[in-house]
């Protein structure tokens, strides 16, 4: 009876936990199969049982690996709504998971309301009458909840802003539609003013979203992989972070054989700091799997802390690791044990070889260098979302597909703006104008009817 | 004393523009059919501007064409004058204007109801209403007549007891001077119909041999002028021009040193104005940054010397109307034959009514026009034909028709007029209308005409006539998906470069070459590709081919709306029963009780949330 796929998270999110994204609706396995990777060949989603689970990977757009995941798939009707759905067990934690839901959206799954795989599971049968009242209940408390949350906000510094940005649209709409309805009272569109205005409202859409993605950082945390040859001291960084003897640390190396995780605060910013195996040809099977692993964690992570060592130099190790990088976009090198008087790492060196990257001479074992560190992270994963208008960083996923739906409309009007009549114009004007005000739940198209008669003199 | 005076089917009260509509169509459905008018010299009356269509308008008057209709074809015969306007602004708000004989148009349309078998015109005052148990039996006029009906379209304008304003001078009266319908409304009070009250105001007429035109800009009919209904035959009558002037700001002195007169400010005028139509005293009030407001002259008729000064609605003292008047160039000398003013009138606030116009307290009722609270000649007709045809069909006992917002503008005007809460006079706009791309006056008759001959409407020739305009539009069609051009094609390489349009890179079918917009279906026939088309046909292709993909994009809006649209509710529900529904949106379900989802989610007041506890409710009830 529906047509259309949803999808939401539906565990609570919590620090390191295991968030389900799910999805529900005709089509649901064929689509998330788009983005879902096997670990063992062969098991496309398609061709999997009912309820049989499969290992894998949730890729992004350039095929990269966003986070290793379980997923099962249920066939209609026998699921939780009655219709086809598939659960993606995200291993990486409630960033990981609000990523996959991310790309799972991006396909042209619709965010799912409060209370809407139950609503659906009610209408196709799964529960009884008794049932259907508990359903209504949660409708109404989320919704409820939901508007005290819009009012708050609606107080916020961010619905004001909003606020501005459907009054830019609304302005463009009106000069638009009165120039349609009251040609002779008006005379002809200034397409100069409504460029302007909706190039304001396409960037003061993107300024929010780089607010929100901000907000995600403070929010929701980052995560951190150092990585490096054996014995760089990669261990010893992690320990320096959290100021406590987490990780082993000797001068074998090889030691650290397995992905270490831990939790830290840095500047204000959640993060997960990820220690790997050193990575080398070897031998040893244990270690071979540890290094495989190190790997893993290095591309799924947000920013690599590459670690060489100023006494061991710069080898041909350190650029295989460093070429293995390149589909990494922060990196940070860090020179460490620069305490030492053996100084084989020259500074024209640095500037050869990784003449890109930002660098930091530290020492683990002094503590030179660490809080240096702390700073270049903040500054790398705020890079850019951070404009001098403050904003309020609570942008919900909600909001961000519908600022992202309007900005893409918006976009596609200024593309055929003067190219096209002004009544095709219209057409994906008035979808900008729907998908932005249900972020305030404004009738905008109502409100420019009235703006035309409140700007302009228009009678018989 | 009444007496028993006759047995009809429908009677419709009022010949205006709804009521000529409503009588035709009934008759026309078979249906035995008395027309009451108050006053037999004013049938089809323009009080107001002289002139119909315009945006939005103009889709209007060709729907009320497909579907059968007269006000088309009256107009084509009754214009002075014809203007597309918005051209160059897209197909779907380009509109045909006409400047209307006001007398001819009057002439006209009463031949028409004249000649019309199954049609009584009556000149009579319908006082009161007979209801039993909730359902239209009788209609009585002032003179003890009593007519048994079935069913009753009330079409009363303005008049329902018409109170005319001009400064301080305060009468009984309808438009231009007719008498009001005094016992009406309290008929439809005492018969738990609510009222409403509305004003609306006219400008000035003045005499043509006391104008310079000289001082003014001429604006002329177009050279080929272009006809509303799709089966008039071509205009070649000589076009009479309108001419452009403005206020100054002498005029704007004298109404502000007079604004202490004006009904509007001294609280005189109570009923609400249309913010569209606002008194030439509002605009000089709410912008007085402007210096100039223009105006326009505009013929009443071809044996008149009325003119229309359309800008200057007003209510102020007539004195000051004169004054007025002579501050604007070439209107030095003016001479007013008749003066302006407002009029305020009862209307039936129409969340009241259903979609089919029919009145959800009294069975067999129907209201259309003004009395619904719309302003306009064209919304007016368009409802006293989905009136009349409903009132027919009540009687034949078949289904209602009800247009949907994505068929036509008559559906649009409808759907919001029950729906949205109406507090001001309601006026359609191209803007309201969310499938616009779809809905153009082009295209009315492809989508309209098969309506019109279901419901018995659209004669065999009409019918004749589409079928094989569909037959040739389809062929040519065809004709322009199957044929392409290729690069090595010497004579459409040439063609392309004179042209400025881009080589051809791959095989291109004639239907994608016309996508470019330096191409065009003439340049097929000047190239000898394709013999001569009909212009009609032209249009469609060009206006298909070239605008595809925004059509397809709307018919893809038009899907969703589909989909809610067609989860009816059904008509026994009790809003009271449902659990969890927020009370303002109970409130409202209740007041308009909608047919379906769709229509309930455009209900003012009812929320996303409401409509999921709606859904549930009902799946529940279809479950037991
Ligand atoms: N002098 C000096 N020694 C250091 C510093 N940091 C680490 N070391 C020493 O370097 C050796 C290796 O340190 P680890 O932290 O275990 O190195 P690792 O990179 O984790 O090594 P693997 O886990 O084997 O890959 C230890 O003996 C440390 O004490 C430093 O800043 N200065
Ligand atoms: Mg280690």
């Amino acid at each position: 009876m529906y047509d259309d796929i949803i999808g939401a998270i539906s565990t609570p999110l919590g620090e390191g936990g295991i968030a389900i994204v799910r999805v529900s609706g005709e089509g649901a396995i064929e689509k998330i199969n788009k983005v879902f990777q096997p670990r063992a060949p062969g098991k496309d989603l398609r061709s999997r049982k009912p309820f049989t689970l499969t290992l894998g990977y949730i890729k992004d757009e350039e095929q990269g690996i966003l986070d290793e995941v379980l997923v099962s798939i249920m066939k209609s009707p026998r699921s939780y709504t009655g219709e086809e759905m598939v659960e993606i067990n995200c291993h990486g934690g409630a960033l990981a998971a609000k990523r996959c839901l991310q790309r799972v959206l991006s396909l042209g799954i619709r965010l799912a309301q409060p209370g809407e795989f139950t609503q659906r599971a009610f209408l196709n049968g799964k529960m009884d009458a008794v049932q259907a009242e508990a359903v209504i209940d949660i409708i109404r408390a989320k919704t409820e909840r939901g508007l005290k949350l819009a009012l708050k906000q609606m107080e916020g510094k961010n619905s004001q802003y909003i606020k501005s940005l459907e009054d830019l649209l609304l302005e463009a709409n009106m000069l638009l539609e009165a120039s349609l309805d009251f040609s002779e009272d008006i005379g002809d569109l200034d397409y100069r003013r409504v460029r302007e205005l909706m190039e304001s409202s396409r960037d003061g859409i993107d300024k929010m979203l780089r607010a929100g993605e901000l907000g995600d950082v403070y929010k929701e945390g980052i995560s951190v992989a150092i990585c490096g040859k054996p014995n760089v001291g990669k261990s010893s960084l992690l320990n320096a972070l959290l100021r406590k003897e987490r990780a082993i640390v000797t001068d074998v190396p090889g030691t650290t054989r397995d992905v270490i995780e831990e939790y830290v605060n840095i500047q204000g910013i959640p993060v997960k700091i990820i220690d790997t195996a050193g990575i080398r040809d070897t031998s040893d099977l244990v270690e071979k799997i540890g290094i495989d692993k190190a790997r893993q964690a290095i591309s799924e992570a947000d920013l690599v802390v590459l670690v060489l060592d100023v006494e061991a130099g710069m080898t041909e190790e350190d650029m295989n690791i460093y070429r293995s990088l390149e589909k990494q976009e922060r990196i940070i090198l860090l020179i460490n044990k620069d305490d030492l008087m053996a100084k084989n790492i020259k500074q024209k060196d640095i500037e050869r070889h990784f003449s890109s990257l930002d660098v930091i001479w530290a020492s683990t074992k002094d503590d030179i260098g660490i809080q240096s560190l702390a700073e270049m992270i903040e500054k790398k994963v705020t890079a850019g979302l951070a404009d001098n208008e403050q904003l309020e960083f609570t942008v919900s996923l909600r909001q961000k597909e519908l600022l992202k739906e309007a900005r893409q409309y918006i976009q596609e009007v200024l593309e055929a703006l003067e190219l096209v009549p002004m009544d095709c114009l219209g057409v994906d004007m008035q979808n900008a104008l729907i998908s932005l005000g249900q972020l305030t739940g404004r009738d905008l198209k109502e409100e420019s009817i009235d703006r035309i008669f409140r700007e302009f003199c228009i009678g018989k | 004393m009444i007496y028993q005076a006759g047995n009809y089917e429908v009677v419709v009260i009022g010949a205006g523009h709804a009521g000529c509509e409503a009588a035709l169509a009934s008759a026309r459905m078979g249906c035995k059919t008395l027309l009451c008018t108050l006053s037999m010299e004013h049938i089809a009356l323009m009080p107001c501007n002289p002139s119909i269509g315009g945006p939005a308008k103009a889709q209007l008057v060709r729907e009320i064409d497909a579907l059968g209709g007269e006000m088309a074809i009256n107009i084509d015969k009754a214009q002075i004058q014809m203007r597309i306007i918005n051209t160059g602004k897209g197909p779907a708000v380009q509109a045909l204007r006409a400047q209307a004989d006001k007398q001819e148009y009057y002439r006209e349309m009463l031949k028409i109801l004249l000649a019309q078998p199954n049609l009584d015109v009556l000149m009579a005052e319908i006082e009161d209403l007979e209801i039993t148990q909730d359902r239209v039996g009788a209609v009585i006029t002032k003179t003890g007549a009593r007519f048994k009906c079935q069913a009753v379209v009330i079409t009363s304008g303005t008049y329902l007891k018409g109170r005319i304003i001009i400064g301080d001078v305060i009468y009984d009266g309808g438009p231009g001077n007719q008498f009001p319908a005094q016992k009406l409304s309290a008929s439809l009070l005492n018969n738990g119909i609510e009222l409403g009250r509305f004003k609306t105001g006219t400008p000035p007429r003045i005499n043509r041999r006391s104008v310079d035109f000289s001082k003014m800009t001429e604006q002329p009919g177009d050279e080929r002028p272009l006809t509303f209904s799709f089966i008039s035959p071509r205009i070649n009558r000589p076009q009479l021009s309108c001419w452009l002037t403005h206020s100054t700001a002498q005029t704007h002195q004298i109404v502000m040193d007079n604004i202490d007169r004006a009904p509007m400010f001294t609280g005189v005028i109570k009923g609400r104005g249309p913010r569209y139509c606002p008194s030439f005293e509002d605009k000089v009030v709410r912008f007085s940054h402007k210096d100039a407001h223009q105006l326009f002259v505009e013929p009443e008729g071809r044996h008149t010397d009325e003119m229309y000064v359309q800008g200057l609605n007003t209510s102020l003292p007539e004195d000051v109307q004169m004054a007025v008047l002579k501050s604007i160039p070439g209107l030095e000398n003016v001479r007013i034959m008749r003066t302006g003013y407002a009029i305020e009138y009862d209307y039936v606030p129409p969340a009241q009514l259903k979609l089919s116009l029919e009145t959800k307290a009294i069975e067999g009722l129907f209201t259309a026009g003004q009395i619904n609270g719309t302003s306009g000649y064209e919304e007016a007709a368009a409802q006293g034909l989905v009136a009349g045809i409903n009132a027919a069909l009540k009687v034949q006992e078949k289904e209602a028709l009800v247009l949907k917002r994505n068929e036509a503008f008559i559906g649009v005007l409808i759907d919001d007029l029950v729906n949205k809460d109406i507090d001001e006079p309601y006026r359609l706009l191209t803007s309201r209308a969310e499938y616009r791309l779809l809905l153009r006056q082009d295209n009315a008759d492809i989508r309209l005409t098969a309506k019109g001959r279901e419901i018995g409407l659209v004669d065999d020739r009409r019918w004749q006539d589409f079928n094989s305009k569909m037959e040739t539009l389809e062929k040519t069609k065809t004709l322009f998906q199957q044929n392409t051009f290729t690069p090595a094609d010497l004579e459409a390489t040439a063609f392309l470069k004179e042209k400025g349009s881009a080589p051809l890179k791959d095989r291109l079918s004639w239907w994608d070459l016309l996508k470019r917009p330096e191409i065009g279906v003439s340049d097929f026939e000047n190239m000898n590709w394709i013999n001569v088309l009909d212009e009609d046909i032209a249009e469609q292709i060009q206006i298909q081919s070239k605008y595809q993909g925004y059509i397809a994009k709307q018919q893809e809006q038009v899907k969703k709306f589909e989909k809610m649209e067609n989860r009816r509710i059904p008509v026994e529900i009790d809003y009271d029963e449902v659990y969890g529904l927020a009370n303002e949106a109970r409130q409202r379900l209740k007041e308009v009780r909608p047919t379906s989802m769709g229509q309930a989610s455009r209900i003012t007041g009812v929320n996303p949330a409401d409509i999921n506890v709606l859904y549930i409710y009902l799946e529940k009830k279809r479950r037991n």
